[in-house]
C-alpha cells in the first residue's frame, strides 16, 4: 500500500511542529524521516498512525482518505522509540497483541508468535515480562510486535536508538532484509545519517517542521539542500570555508590561502557573491608540495575513527580543516604538509541564507525541495 | 565512627520507641478497657492487672446491654453491618463512576475538564455541617431521607473526590504511548482502557478504594443527621452508649475495637499500597 501525506500541519497551543508536510511513499518502499530531535519525526508518526489529529491537510493510505479512522483501523505496525511494551504481560502476549485483535484463533497466534520470535531470536525469552527483557530484547519484542499483524504499512520510530552499538550494528544489517521480506511500505525514523544511508529508498530530511529535502541517499550526501543537512551527514563533518566565487578567462574559481582552487564553470551566475565552500574531508587529500595549487596547511592532531583515519589541519589563516583517509595509509606528520582539495565533490552554499547554490545545469532537476 | 552508627542505632530506636507508643497506647489501653468492667477501669488509681472478662463482647454482640439498674437494647450488631454495607457499596459506586471519570480527566483533554475536577474536589473544602442542612430539607422532601440509597449517595461527596484525584495520578503515569501502542495493535478505545489502563492503575485503584473505604467508615456526622436508628452505622451508633445511668466505658471499649477491626485489617494488609497510592496522587494530581 501506498503512502500519501499532502501538506500535514500540526501545532501544539502555540508552537508549530508540523508545517506543510508532504511526503509519498510508494507501495514497498522505505522512507527514511531523518532530522534533528525536536524535528517533528515522531509527531509525523503519530499522525499517520491516528493517535493524534492533524490541523490541517491529508493522509491517504493506498489512495483512501482516512482523516477521522481509529488507529486500530488503519492497519499500521509502529514500533516506538522507548519500546512502549506492555508492562504487565509477557513478551508473548506483547507479541501476540495485533494477532488477537484480529481474533486469530489460539493455533494461528501460537504459530505466528513463535515464528517472529525465532527470526527475531527472542524465542527463548517469550515468558518474560519486558522488566526481565534486556534492553535489546525489548527492542527486538517491539519490532516483533509491530511485524506480527502483518500491517501494510510499518512505522518505525528510531527503533536503534536505545539499544547498545554492537546490537544496532548487527540490526543495521538484519533489519532492510527483515523489511523487504515483509514487503511493506516502511517509514523509518532515525537521527543517525549512516542508518538513514543505509535503510532508506528515499531519505527526506525534516526539521523545525518542514521537509528540507527529499532524495535517494546519494542525491542527499552529494548535494544537500543547505549547511545544515550537509553538516548532518557524514562523518567527520563536512569542511566550511568561507569563500568569494571568482572569475577570470579560464573559469571559475575561489582562492583558499592564496591558492586556486578551479570550480565547475556552471556557477557563475554567482560570482562575487560571499559564500560557504563545503568540502567532505575525504575530498581533502595530502599531497606533496610540489603538486600545482597545493594549499599549505599545518597538522594539528590526527584522530583513528573506525575505518579511516582524519587529520585536524589549519590553514595559513587558523582556519580548521579536517582530512580523512583510509586507516592504514601513510599520513602526515604533525606539522606543516600540503593538501590537494578536490573542487569536482564540493558544495558551495550562500553564506547569508545557507540554501545550496545549484551550478546551472541542474537548476531544475527538482530533487530539492 | 562505629561508634557513632550504634549511637545513631540507639537513639533512632529510643525515637521510634517513642513514637509507636505516642500512637499505640490509646488503642492498647482501649484494648485493655475491653476487657474490664466498668468497676476496674475506674478504680483509682488505675493498674494493668486485673481479671478479663468477655462481657462486654457478649452483650454487644447480643445486643443487650446490662445495666446496674436495668438491661437496655442496643443494636451494634446492625450497626456494624450498616457501617459495612454503606462503606462497600458507597466505594463500589465511587469506583464505578469514579474510575472511568478519573481515566476521561487524565486522557482526554476537553474544555472545561480542569474546572470540573476542580469543582468535584472543592466538594471537600465545604464544612459537612453547611451541606447538611438544605440537604436534609432535599432528602426530606424527595423521600431520601432516611434511605441507604440517600446515604450511599451523600457518601460520594467523601469518596468521589478522593478516588477521583488519586486514580487520576495513576492514569497520567501511564505513558501514554502504551495505550497507543494497544490501539495501533487494532484494539478499540474500551479495550484498550480494560486491556492496558487499568491492569496497569490497579495498585492507585486499590490504594483510593481503600482510603476511601477508610473515609466512609469513618463518616459521623452525615450518617448522624440523615440515618435513623436502624440505619445508623456503628460512629453514630456508639452514642447509645451514653446512657442515662451513666457512661459504659468497657462496652465502649469493645465497641471501638470491634469496628476498627475492619479498617485496621485492611490498612495493615494493604498499607504498601496505600502509601505508594498516596504519594503518587501527591505528586501527580
Amino acid at each position: 500500500m501506498s503512502l500519501e501525506l499532502t501538506n500535514l500541519s500540526k501545532s501544539f497551543k502555540h508552537d508549530t511542529v508540523l508545517d506543510g508536510v508532504s511526503l509519498q511513499v510508494p507501495e514497498g518502499k522505505t522512507l527514511v524521516l531523518f532530522g534533528p530531535s525536536g524535528a517533528g519525526k515522531t509527531v509525523l508518526l503519530r499522525l499517520i498512525a491516528g493517535v493524534i489529529e492533524p490541523d490541517n491537510g491529508q493522509i491517504k493510505i493506498s489512495g483512501i482518505d482516512v482523516d477521522g479512522a481509529e488507529p486500530e483501523d488503519r492497519n499500521i505496525g509502529m514500533a516506538f522509540q522507548n519500546f512502549a511494551l506492555f508492562p504487565h504481560m509477557d513478551a508473548h502476549a506483547n507479541i501476540a497483541a495485533p494477532l488477537t485483535a484480529q481474533r486469530k484463533d489460539q493455533s494461528a497466534i501460537q504459530s505466528g508468535v513463535q515464528a517472529l520470535a525465532k527470526l527475531l531470536k527472542i524465542d527463548h525469552v517469550l515468558g518474560h515480562k519486558p522488566k526481565e527483557l534486556s534492553n535489546g530484547q525489548k527492542q527486538r519484542t517491539a519490532l516483533a510486535r509491530a511485524l506480527a499483524g502483518k500491517p501494510k504499512i510499518l512505522l518505525l520510530d528510531d527503533p536503534l536508538r536505545n539499544v547498545d552499538a554492537k546490537l544496532r550494528f548487527e540490526m543495521r544489517l538484519e533489519l532492510p532484509r527483515l523489511l523487504s521480506d515483509q514487503n511493506a511500505t516502511v517509514i523509518y525514523v532515525t537521527q543517525d545519517y549512516k542508518e538513514a544511508m543505509a535503510f532508506g529508498d528515499e531519505i527526506a530530511v525534516i526539521n523545525d517542521g518542514i521537509v528540507q529535502q527529499i532524495g535517494t541517499p546519494e542525491d542527499i550526501y552529494l548535494t544537500p539542500a543547505n549547511v545544515e543537512i550537509a553538516r548532518l551527514f557524514g562523518d567527520p563533518v563536512i569542511n566550511f570555508l568561507d569563500v568569494t566565487l571568482q572569475k577570470d578567462a579560464t573559469g571559475v574559481f575561489v582562492l583558499i590561502s592564496d591558492k586556486r582552487i578551479d570550480l565547475d564553470a556552471n556557477y557563475s551566475h554567482a560570482i562575487g557573491n560571499e559564500c560557504t565552500l563545503g568540502i567532505r574531508p575525504e575530498s581533502v587529500l595530502f599531497v606533496n608540495q610540489d603538486h600545482e595549487n597545493a594549499v599549505p596547511v599545518t597538522v594539528e592532531a590526527e584522530t583513528p575513527l573506525n575505518e579511516k583515519t582524519v587529520n585536524l589541519c589549519l590553514t595559513a589563516r587558523g582556519r580548521e580543516i579536517m582530512a580523512s583517509r583510509p586507516a592504514g595509509t601513510d599520513g602526515p606528520e604533525n606539522g606543516p604538509a600540503f593538501v590537494n582539495i578536490e573542487a569536482a565533490n564540493a558544495v558551495i552554499f550562500d553564506k547569508q541564507t545557507g540554501v545550496r547554490i545549484e551550478s546551472e545545469q541542474s537548476t531544475g532537476e527538482g530533487n530539492v525541495t | 565512627m562505629q561508634t557513632t552508627s550504634t549511637l545513631e542505632s540507639v537513639l533512632r530506636g529510643i525515637a521510634i520507641t517513642a513514637i509507636i507508643l505516642f500512637f499505640m497506647f490509646p488503642i492498647l489501653w482501649i484494648f485493655l478497657m475491653s476487657f474490664q468492667t466498668n468497676e476496674t477501669i475506674l478504680r483509682v488509681p488505675p493498674s494493668l492487672f486485673f481479671e478479663p472478662t468477655l462481657t462486654n463482647y457478649r452483650s454487644l454482640i447480643s445486643g443487650k446491654l446490662e445495666g446496674s439498674t436495668a438491661t437496655l437494647e442496643i443494636r451494634f450488631m446492625s450497626n456494624l453491618y450498616n457501617s459495612l454495607f454503606l462503606s462497600v457499596t458507597s466505594v463500589t459506586v465511587g469506583l464505578i463512576l469514579g474510575v472511568p471519570a478519573a481515566y476521561a480527566f487524565a486522557r482526554l483533554k476537553f474544555r472545561g475538564s480542569e474546572d470540573i475536577a476542580f469543582t468535584l474536589l472543592s466538594f471537600r473544602f465545604a464544612p459537612p455541617l453547611l451541606v447538611l442542612l438544605p440537604l436534609t430539607i432535599y432528602f426530606q422532601q424527595i423521600g431520601l431521607a432516611d434511605t441507604y440509597g440517600g446515604l450511599i449517595w451523600v457518601y460520594q461527596l467523601i469518596v468521589l473526590p478522593l478516588i477521583l484525584w488519586i486514580v487520576r495520578g495513576y492514569f497520567e503515569d501511564i505513558p501514554a504511548d502504551i495505550e497507543y501502542a494497544y490501539r495501533i495493535a487494532g484494539h478499540g478505545f474500551w479495550a484498550t482502557f480494560r486491556k492496558i489502563a487499568l491492569p496497569l492503575a490497579g495498585p492507585g485503584i486499590a490504594a483510593a478504594g481503600l482510603l476511601a473505604f477508610i473515609f466512609a467508615w469513618n463518616n459521623f456526622i452525615f450518617a448522624l443527621v440523615l440515618a435513623s436508628a436502624d440505619k445508623q452505622p456503628v460512629t453514630v451508633g456508639a452514642l447509645a452508649f451514653i446512657t442515662a445511668s451513666g457512661i459504659n466505658y468497657g462496652q465502649i471499649a469493645a465497641g471501638i475495637m470491634l469496628s476498627i477491626a475492619p479498617t485496621f485489617a485492611l490498612a495493615l494488609y494493604a498499607q504498601r499500597y496505600l502509601v505508594e497510592g498516596l504519594s503518587l496522587g501527591a505528586v501527580k494530581g
